[in-house]
């Protein structure tokens, strides 16, 4: 059989779950992490990360809009999907999806949004030409009230939304941990640690997305990088990234020191067919390197290009890092049998539903989505965020 | 805004039509077939088992198993000497059309027939998001092709690989303990087929089922105990290196 | 009250939250199939579906209804407990309508060697030989009658 090393059960040499379903956790990883950065700056009052809590948020708002489209691809019958709302089913973390979902869409990021863009949304509803008024005045829900006290309250609710928000963007992401690390059936994903390393490895790539997205999107607009926000940014980031990767070296010393049934199996995986993705790409490129760039730029004082030079190649390279961690996560947890006694391989087709062209497009998307809200909402029409800090 | 008493007359009424919508709806007519009295199980006898692949072919042909899929299969194995954890294990098209002729060594071999666990503690349909798959009151875990989403989380939670998505239907199937034919008084298909009794249907809840006198004088397995399914295919004669 | 006083646009915020759950209950009730819950988390009808497939191997109580004369040479010999459709192949439409359905006679050559084609992995007491070597390429039931295969001094059933 094309592929197969060893035994395999029958029905376990074609993969189930394919790139799109690598691409979900990242996706969502993503907005958990551009949230928190954002919550940095509401809830801990980190001044200098300011500059991005707009952004941070559309950010969010555009990956979680993508976020489903991965999943009802991969379905086998998208069109039952509302069975998830309708009889979820108590004992499986995958039925806490529809709820979560739209939880974090509408009880906290769209609120927190409104809340924070509200008298731009006001004032633009006023301002504009229709058809776009008409968007604005949907937007406006019919209550055209910027008066200070009103502005006062959304200020004091949205910190509350922010502040709810913080372990709701945990649920998010830390659930698909729980969908992996629950399976008793598959040793390579059952572990207790699997939420925690998906929420932090999602604060990681999801800081990195902003901070890159705020640099790309500075320099479009030729305006100067806020150097001070950068800075913040990326010593955040460092220091997330070493409880990440320190989280990753606790699972995989554990692993090696029990040595149990399964490990001879997954040893054997890691070092042939999972060794370029696992070692290469994930550790080496994609959590050493920026690790040890990131380390370079806390400890040396270096000029601002070098800095900036540095920030972009960690930030990106921690991006490659992460998805590559989703993807030794979902594909290496089908590459070996559940018999422990043989390998298959994954064939990502490049042109079905399933291939790697969608998997590409549905990354791509939420930056269309994003440029669209930014010219919706503009972070930056006003010199600094809306919100006043400690009122 | 204030919730005058008119919105409230306008509201109450939408709301008992809601709540009536809610709780609408009465279950359909319970099949015939008494559920209560049964728990079904299965006997594998590993010494009878000749690796024929009957059973294969007997339940592709009975529940129309698409080609390269796998409702049932046969592994065999050669076990070397003393080294348990490293068998070689073979299961060419699941055993459906036998196996290659092995030839004299001083490893030993058996068959060991594979099959859906009709686990009670069952891991599938613990994960499966809209109750889909369930254990039905008589024992047997079946998947409900109308309502299933075809995610595939039961086939990645099964710890015994006897699930698949069907690749013409895009939902969840497996081994249903030909429930069909089981509710009706007759065996499974892979039972019936077993020219050497080396499968055989068992209900537990049925005292003068002969498993229990089998359970009592045998040395009996389940396969991965450790995940603690309750699965009831019992496995007669079951070596350490089976997987 | 004058807490809510410039906090109007809240309460239509969470408006549309409570609208959009109302629907949810109201279009829940209509689309959540009425057997579902019945027996647990699953559409009851379910169950009663699955049972109502059609049945393609009669079983061998059903053959022996009719072929009560192969049944008497059957019980007698090494074959007793393999059933009919083992080697006859599924067999419910021909009892449903035994004369619009006959089925085709096995194959002997191909039939007789899937169980006994000697290997080292099949259980030692279990009657195995090489099929080029026993009989030169000779058909199994030139020698053997299935229903009861062993050949005895007398001849043999035949």
């Amino acid at each position: 059989m094309t592929g197969v090393e060893g035994f395999m059960y029958p029905n376990e040499i074609a993969l189930q779950w394919s790139v799109l379903i690598v691409l979900y956790p990242f996706i969502t990883g993503l907005v958990a992490g551009a949230f928190i950065l954002a919550s940095l700056e509401r809830v801990f009052h980190v001044e200098a990360v300011k500059p991005t809590y707009r952004l941070a948020l559309l950010t969010a708002l555009s990956f979680l809009i993508v976020a489903p489209l991965p999943l009802q691809l991969h379905l086998g019958h998208p069109e039952r999907s509302p069975e998830m709302y309708f009889t979820p089913h108590s004992t499986s973390a995958m039925a806490m999806f529809g709820y979560v979902y739209l939880w974090y869409l509408m009880a906290v990021l769209v609120f927190e949004i409104w809340l924070d863009y509200r008298r731009d949304i006001v004032v633009l509803s006023q301002a504009t030409k229709a058809p776009l008024r008409w968007i604005y005045q949907i937007m406006t829900l019919g209550s055209n009230n910027i008066s200070p006290r009103s502005l006062h309250i959304d200020e004091k609710v949205g910190w509350i939304v922010t502040l709810i928000g913080i372990p709701s963007a945990f649920m998010l992401h830390g659930y698909v941990g729980f969908i992996f690390g629950s399976i008793k059936a598959n040793p390579w994903w059952s572990s207790p640690l699997m939420p925690v390393v998906f929420i932090f490895s999602a604060m990681v790539s999801g800081i990195a997305a902003v901070m890159l997205i705020y640099m790309a999107t500075t320099k479009l607009r030729r305006q100067t990088i806020d150097m001070r926000c950068v800075d913040a940014i990326a010593m955040y980031l460092f220091y997330i990234f070493i409880i990440d990767f320190s989280l990753e070296m606790l699972d995989l010393i554990h692993r090696i020191y029990e040595a149990d049934e399964s490990f001879r199996s997954l040893n054997f995986l890691v070092h042939t067919r999972l060794y370029f993705p696992h070692i290469v790409i994930q550790i080496c490129l994609g959590t050493l390197t920026p690790l040890i760039l990131l380390f370079i730029t806390q400890v040396v004082k270096l000029p601002e290009q070098v800095r900036k030079r540095m920030y972009v190649t960690a930030g990106s390279l921690a991006m490659v890092g992460i998805f590559a961690m989703r993807w030794n996560v979902v594909i290496g947890g089908q590459l070996f049998s559940k018999s422990f006694l043989g390998y298959t391989t994954y064939k990502m087709a490049l042109v079905t539903r399933e291939g790697s062209l969608v998997a590409v497009a549905l990354t791509i998307l939420p930056l269309f989505i994003l440029w669209a809200l930014v010219k919706l909402l503009p972070p930056w029409n006003s010199e600094q965020a809306q919100h006043a800090t400690g009122d | 805004m204030n919730l005058s008493r008119r919105h409230f007359l306008v509201l109450a009424p939408a709301a008992a039509i809601a709540w009536k919508a809610v709780l609408a709806g009465t279950p359909d007519q319970a099949p015939n077939y008494t559920m209560s009295e049964h728990w079904w199980g299965m006997l594998i006898d590993i010494p009878k088992c000749i690796g024929c692949g009957n059973c294969v072919r007997a339940c592709a042909t009975e529940n129309d198993v698409p080609e390269g899929y796998f409702r049932t299969w046969v592994e065999r194995y050669h076990v070397e000497d003393e080294d348990m954890t490293n068998p070689e294990v073979i299961s060419p098209d699941g055993g459906k059309e036998g196996f290659p002729v092995a030839k004299e060594d001083a490893g030993k071999y058996f068959f060991v027939p594979k099959m859906c666990n009709h686990c009670a503690d069952s891991p599938c349909t613990q994960v499966c998001p809209v109750g889909a798959t369930f254990v039905t009151p008589d024992g047997a875990v079946l998947v409900d092709q109308k309502y299933c989403l075809g995610c595939a989380y039961c086939v990645q939670a099964c710890p015994y690989g006897c699930r698949y998505i069907h690749p013409e239907k895009k939902v969840a199937d497996k081994c249903t303990l030909c429930y069909h034919r089981i509710t009706k008084g007759l065996t499974t298909a892979c039972c019936e087929n077993c020219p050497t009794g080396a499968r055989q249907l068992v209900d537990l809840k049925n005292p003068k089922d002969p498993i229990h006198e089998f359970l009592k004088t045998h040395s009996v397995q389940v396969l991965k105990p450790q995940m603690a399914t309750g699965a009831k295919a019992y496995y007669n004669g079951l070596d350490g290196s089976v997987r | 009250m004058s807490a809510f006083k410039d906090a109007g646009h809240l309460f239509r915020f969470a408006g549309l939250f409570v609208l959009a759950f109302i629907i949810f209950l109201v279009v829940r009730g209509y689309v959540v199939p009425k057997s579902f819950g019945q027996y647990g988390h699953y559409r009851g009808n379910a169950i009663t579906e699955i049972a109502a497939r059609p049945v393609k191997f009669a079983g061998h109580e059903t053959c022996e209804t009719c072929h009560s004369d192969v049944l008497d040479v059957k019980s007698k010999g090494k074959h007793a407990h393999v059933n009919c459709e083992a080697c006859h192949g599924a067999l419910a439409r021909h009892a449903d309508d035994p004369s619009a359905v006959t089925p085709a006679k096995p194959d002997t050559a191909v039939l007789c060697a899937r169980c006994h084609t000697a290997s080292a992995a099949k259980p030692k007491g279990f009657p195995q030989v090489d099929p080029a070597d026993h009989s030169n390429g000779v058909p199994c039931e030139t020698c053997h009658q299935p229903h009861s295969p062993a050949i005895t001094d007398a001849g043999g059933a035949k």
